[in-house]
């Protein structure tokens, strides 16, 4: 119900919103959770275990009751906190965790079978033969319990991260957080305030209370203004900072599009990334509940909340409302519901020297509450005299305060424990555990408005100070400085369920049990009754809970000690932390010159590294892959094929030292190539396995160009850096990339020299095989090199990448004119598979130069990097699997890449693996089947068979070890 | 003779506006790695400025005298825009040539500090980032050189330097940053 | 995790190529024995406190750092460049 006059909600508009399908009605500044109770609905949720029906218990993100899923198909979001749920026109909000609906929910009879359900009542029940707590238990149990569900549908909502940069982070935007902000900015400091709430104030929101002669939301509403004016000043509201990381680094999540009607591009959240030079955390303190028989009915609230409801939302449960606590703070809901012309039934104080606070009200020194009555929505409770004599009061409302706890939990982000003070019964930050953050106010347990002023402009000042800005303490506005006084109740003895952990229906007995069954630390005990897991992650049970266990245990509270706050301090969508990834955003796509002309042949791309390249390219009638495939391979056989090589990595190596290093990267010798020519190089890991090959090429005396493979430039890039900076800083010499510079194409095949003798500005002349030098085409300068991968006559041409996709169109053009065409990455794996030629496919990592049948190339008249390790015993030899060539023994059989090869007659299993195979296809040039692969001493056993099992794929074959060059083994082709 | 034609790295996919903003594909001229070889940093730096008025950049610097840009790109390295080099660079320093490897783009409006936040670790506020810087970062998974020209300084204006074939990624990171961006202006 | 870059400043994480420790400065001698290399290689503590470790500015400068730091509270006490380490 509405309370006049009460509220800072706009009375003068209406949101219309749907819950569980019925419209509702509520106005601008409503939460989903105030709105409803506007409404009169008390009922907001069921429980997780017993599905007991549950009201909201606070006013904000450390809510355990009040979740809700909004939004439907794609665009649902299971577990909002009503609390949290800014209402908006459209808003669409379903209960969760029942069936068939929330006031009806089958599952309810839970509850009936507690006393059966307790802590551990899983470990020990469903224990059965086999696999029966995977395959029958576990998804009864996961579909009986549970919190909000996922939709299954992809989310259709969009999100974002961004990065954002301070002097002073302020975390929490309440008195303490206003004044740290306002002392670091007036010093001249960049300044970040986030606030979770949509308005600055914090608890001043939520209170009938006076700061500098005004009310204190109009107070923190005109220094929010202030702030927000100042150019060194960010204000971020709703914006939780979720986690503190190494170096400054804060993680907020801001919910930028989630509360409008029409988002339009806004993102429904924006994960941010904080770095701050020194933070101040001033996120107040969670009140914390009094564990008592039924204390889960609906209506009853903290009492912080209760006064929340009905200062800044104008709303309360019902009108005759009762207050039970161990603290003064307490007795101000009493005092204010008694102002707003409600029936305070009474203020219960379990202190018995407590005096009353709250005016002229019931007030019941020495008393306890003991019992919540009633179902869906609280009807009465009774009280405890000292004495013992029990009384039933009717109430639809009760305040319960326990005491505060400070929000510390950034504090221990770091792997700090928190403090125990006695004097506030609650845990407080540890100071300096995470560099640069200094808390204040309520945060480190300083409640009063006038405590929290004061700290926050301090320390605001004193972290801006310490960044060197002369710093002038911000005056204070006068305000409430009342003691706090509690004495420390965390349960009330008595019959039945008391309830502490409400989000995963944990009660004082559950605790019990736990110590009870020896689980007596606090992490097994959390681990054992559940308690302080799911969303709100115990924010408003983990004190009580451990206080109990430290009861029965006989220990002291800091002994016991608390659980470990890790990030995130409320829940963060995967979604936010990951948005940018999604689609496109996954990974950079690099996009070749002749991208455009290859897709507009409909060639299939394939991923190489993250550039995309052509498997083929169909023409008309073609069946299939395969045949495409085929006709390229003849097409370069017989005349000449066109495919873009850019995607090599090309290093361009300058200075009078370059052979010397090249000398100390490759296993052979660079220094003494000649200008103009071109070289095959190996390159090794320091452990003394390949690590990449290709080519490098003198272009004149002190330029050189290496070629790496398409995957692995970047990392050869990175090797070459540290050879360079680490252990030869002493060679001149300077390289770069050239990748993006150049665009370069291989054509290949008996017509290549025709084709380019048409091209080319001038007639090639003499240029034999492993030849480099500069032509001209068009009048454009371009670097021709006679390298051949598909052991034809080929020559590859590189031009400024500007006229990438002109060249490419002229070459295809030339080709087709000479019954050729392009090529894809099919043909060339095909091509090369035929000559023998090693791909990543076969250097994997785990070969040597040796196992490649390269052990030649490894100079014995220099030093390398990987050569004193490849030389280990047992990197060498007759037990190494060696590469060889595979076909089938009928010429038919299919061969697979990933295949285990055996001896024939020996049992097709681990221990008996001869070797595998590492690439696999067919050969329209032998008309027959081939493979490379690794076998053990393969190259002494040419002519022998072994047989292929792929057991993943269920193929065998039978096998006939060859070399791995099958075409045109003495290499005239290419050089002729 | 054949004609080869040339194209532009981002092609028709700029320029496009979002807001206040305005994303444009920039010809900054001939673009040359300029690397000293062991000890010449001074007096490739003395070549530079006889030959094209500017020096060589310490790190995070970029120089401008008029249609001549000189940034630093990376360790000991920095990229000369505009002119051919000089020839008596060419025994200083490793020259190579670079004008075709770079999507070189402009962002300019009032929005473009908040799109670049959403994208690159570095702060690039003006505090902390005016014309006359150059950094190498990153944009998404993209690594990239980003400079405030030092030319710039009527308005809010970035340019960035991105691998050529990378240039359709860096358009669409752009373009979706540039709408979240705008779109907050709108919802304000 | 922020790391200050000799060249750069202070910069995120990732922009950072992790290797691992800074043992693998100190190459041996190519005659040095199989004990060396095996330690060069594979032997590596794995130290609860300071350590120093090798980084590179992969989407910075391009230069390689040893980094000094705690594994237990995380802090960075400084970056070095690997190449001026050889002018010492």
């Amino acid at each position: 119900m509405r309370i006049e006059g009460r509220g800072r909600i706009d009375r003068t508009r209406e949101v219309k919103f749907l819950f569980d399908g019925v419209v509702r009605a509520g106005h601008p500044g409503d939460t989903l959770a105030s709105a409803l109770m506007a409404s009169g609905q008390m009922l907001m949720g069921r429980s997780f275990k017993y599905h007991r029906p549950r009201g909201v218990l606070t006013a904000g993100s450390e809510e355990p009751n009040a979740l809700v899923i909004t939004g439907h198909g794609g665009r649902a979001e299971p577990n909002r906190r009503a609390t949290m749920v800014e209402i908006h026109d459209g808003l669409e909000a379903r209960s969760q965790n029942r069936w068939p609906s929330l006031d009806f929910d089958i599952l309810s009879l839970n509850d009936r079978f507690a006393p059966f359900l307790g802590a551990g009542f899983y470990y020990k029940t469903f224990m059965g033969p086999g696999k029966t707590w995977e395959k029958l238990f576990e998804p009864l149990i996961r579909g009986a319990a549970g919190l909000g569900a996922l939709s299954g549908a992809p989310n259709a909502e969009t999100y974002e991260k961004a990065w954002a940069f301070c002097d002073v982070l302020v975390i929490g935007g309440g008195p303490a957080g206003l004044m740290a902000a306002l002392s670091a900015a007036r010093a001249g400091a960049d300044v970040i305030l986030c606030e979770e709430d949509r308005d600055f104030g914090g608890r001043l929101l939520a209170e009938d209370e006076q700061v500098g002669g005004q009310p204190g939301a109009d107070w923190a509403a005109a220094l929010a203004a202030e702030l927000a004016g100042m150019d060194n000043v960010r204000l971020m509201p709703r914006t939780t900072v979720t986690g503190a990381y190494d170096q400054g680094t804060y993680g907020a999540l801001e919910r930028s599009g989630q509360h409008l009607a029409e988002p339009g591009d806004l993102p429904r959240e924006c994960f941010w990334r904080i770095v701050a030079k020194r933070a101040v955390l001033c996120a107040g303190a969670l009140e914390r509940h009094i564990a008592f028989r039924d204390n889960d009915r609906p209506g009853v609230m903290m009492a912080g909340a209760l006064r929340a409801y009905l200062n800044r939302w104008g709303t309360v449960p019902g009108r005759q409302v009762a207050v039970f606590g161990n603290n003064d703070d307490a007795h101000r809901t009493a005092r204010d519901m008694a102002a707003a012309g409600l029936e305070v039934v009474a203020l219960v104080d379990s202190r018995h020297e407590a005096e009353n606070l709250a005016g002229d009200v019931p007030f019941y020194p020495g008393w306890q509450v003991t019992r919540a009555h009633g179902g869906s929505a609280l009807e009465a409770i009774s009280l405890r005299a000292p004495d013992g004599g029990e009384r039933r009061l009717a109430v639809q409302a009760l305040g319960v305060s326990g005491g505060w706890n400070p929000t510390l939990h950034l504090t221990c982000h770091q792997g700090a424990k928190p403090l125990w003070d006695d004097r506030i019964a609650a845990f407080v930050p540890p100071e300096g555990a995470v560099p640069g953050l200094t808390s204040a106010g309520a945060a480190r347990g300083s409640f009063s408005t006038a405590a929290c002023l004061r700290e926050g402009a301090e320390v605001g000042a004193e972290a801006a100070g310490a960044l060197g800005y002369a710093t002038t303490p911000a005056a204070l506005p006068e305000a409430e400085d009342a003691p706090y006084r509690l004495r420390r109740l965390w349960a009330v003895e008595g019959k039945g369920r008391a309830w502490l952990d409400f989000q995963n229906d944990v009660t004082v007995k559950d605790v019990k049990q736990a110590a009870q069954e020896n689980f007596r630390s606090v992490e097994h005990m959390k681990r054992y009754t559940t308690q302080g897991m799911a969303t709100d992650q115990g924010k408003t049970s983990s004190v009580a809970a451990l206080a109990i266990l430290a009861d029965v245990t006989g220990r002291a509270i800091p002994e016991t000690g608390t659980t470990t706050f890790r990030p995130p301090y409320t829940p963060v969508a995967i979604a936010a932390m990951g948005a940018g990834g999604e689609g496109p955003g996954f990974a950079p796509r690099r996009l070749t010159t002749s991208h455009a002309a290859s897709a507009a042949r409909r060639a299939p791309m394939i991923e190489a590294g993250l550039w995309y390249r052509p498997s083929y390219f169909p023409q008309k009638g073609e069946r299939d892959w395969q045949v495409a495939c085929d006709r390229e391979v003849r097409m370069v056989r017989n005349s000449v094929g066109i495919c873009d090589v850019s995607t090599l990595g090309k290093i361009e190596l300058q200075g009078p030292d370059v052979g010397r290093f090249l000398d100390f990267v490759y296993t052979n010798t660079f220094s003494t190539l000649k200008p103009g020519r071109v070289r095959y190089g190996l390159m090794l890991r320091e452990d003394g396995f390949v690590m990449d090959d290709g080519t490098t090429a003198r272009l004149d005396d002190n330029r050189w160009v290496m070629t790496t493979t398409t995957a692995a430039a970047g990392q050869v890039m990175r090797h070459l850096d540290w050879v360079h900076q680490a252990l030869m800083p002493q060679l001149d010499l300077r390289f770069a990339s050239v990748t993006e510079q150049w665009a370069q194409f291989a054509v290949a095949g008996p017509k290549s020299r025709e084709l380019l003798d048409g091209l080319l500005d001038a007639p090639l002349g003499d240029f034999p095989f492993m030849a480099c030098g500069p032509v001209s085409i068009g009048g454009i300068d371009a670097r021709l090199f006679r390298i051949s991968f598909s052991g034809e006559e080929a020559y590859e041409i590189a031009v400024p990448a500007r006229y990438g996709a002109s060249l490419f169109h002229e070459l295809v053009k030339r080709a087709e004119a000479l019954g050729g065409g392009p090529y894809g990455m099919e043909a060339l794996n095909v091509l090369r598979i035929e000559k023998g030629h090693i791909t990543h496919a076969e250097i994997h990592g785990r070969t040597t130069a040796f196992d490649c049948g390269f052990e030649r190339m490894v100079s014995a008249q220099k030093d390398c990097i990987g050569k004193t390790m490849a030389a280990r015993p047992g990197l060498t030899g007759p037990e190494r699997e060696q590469m060889v060539g595979l076909r089938p023994v009928d010429g038919l059989g299919r061969l697979t890449a990933g295949a285990f090869l055996f001896n024939e007659g020996d049992p097709a299993d681990r221990i008996h693996a001869q070797g595998y195979t590492t690439s696999a296809c067919h050969s329209p040039t032998l008309g027959l089947p081939l493979a490379l692969g690794f076998l053990r001493n393969g190259r002494a056993r040419h002519g022998e068979r072994v047989r292929m099992v792929d057991h993943l794929r269920g193929v065998e074959t039978l096998c006939e070890v060859t070399d791995p060059v099958a075409y045109d083994p003495e290499g005239g082709r290419l050089r002729d | 003779m054949i004609e080869l034609a040339p194209a532009s790295p981002c092609g028709d996919l700029l320029p496009l506006q979002v807001g206040d903003m305005i994303l444009a594909e920039l010809d900054l001229g001939s673009l040359t790695l300029v690397a000293p070889f062991a000890g010449q940093v001074e007096a490739t730096s003395d070549a530079l400025h006889d030959a094209h008025g500017v020096g060589f950049p310490d790190p995070g610097v970029a120089i401008r005298v008029w249609d001549t840009l000189c940034l630093w790109s990376g360790r000991a390295q920095a990229l000369l825009a505009g002119p051919e080099p000089d020839a008596a660079l060419a025994s200083l320093a490793a020259l190579t040539d670079q004008s075709d490897g770079w999507a070189v783009v402009r962002l300019s409006g009032a929005g473009a500090t908040d799109a670049l936040a959403r994208l690159v670790p570095i702060d690039l506020r003006p505090g902390a980032f005016p014309p006359g810087s150059a950094a190498r970062t990153l944009l998404g998974h993209m690594t990239v050189t980003i400079l405030r020209d030092p030319a710039d300084v009527a308005e809010t204006a970035f340019t960035i330097l991105a691998f050529r074939s990378m240039a359709t990624t860096l358009v669409h990171e752009l373009e979706t940053a540039m709408r979240r961006v705008a779109a907050r202006a709108e919802a304000g | 995790m922020r790391i200050t870059c000799p060249i750069c400043g202070t910069r995120d994480r990732r922009e950072f190529y992790y290797q691992g420790a800074a043992e693998a400065l100190h190459r041996p001698d190519p005659e040095a024995g199989e004990d060396a290399w095996d330690a060069y290689l594979h032997l590596r503590d794995n130290p609860a406190g300071r350590t120093q470790d090798l980084w590179y500015h992969e989407a910075g400068c391009g230069c390689w750092l040893v980094v000094d730091r705690d594994t237990v509270t995380h802090e960075i006490y400084g970056a070095t460049l690997v190449e001026a380490r050889h002018a010492d």
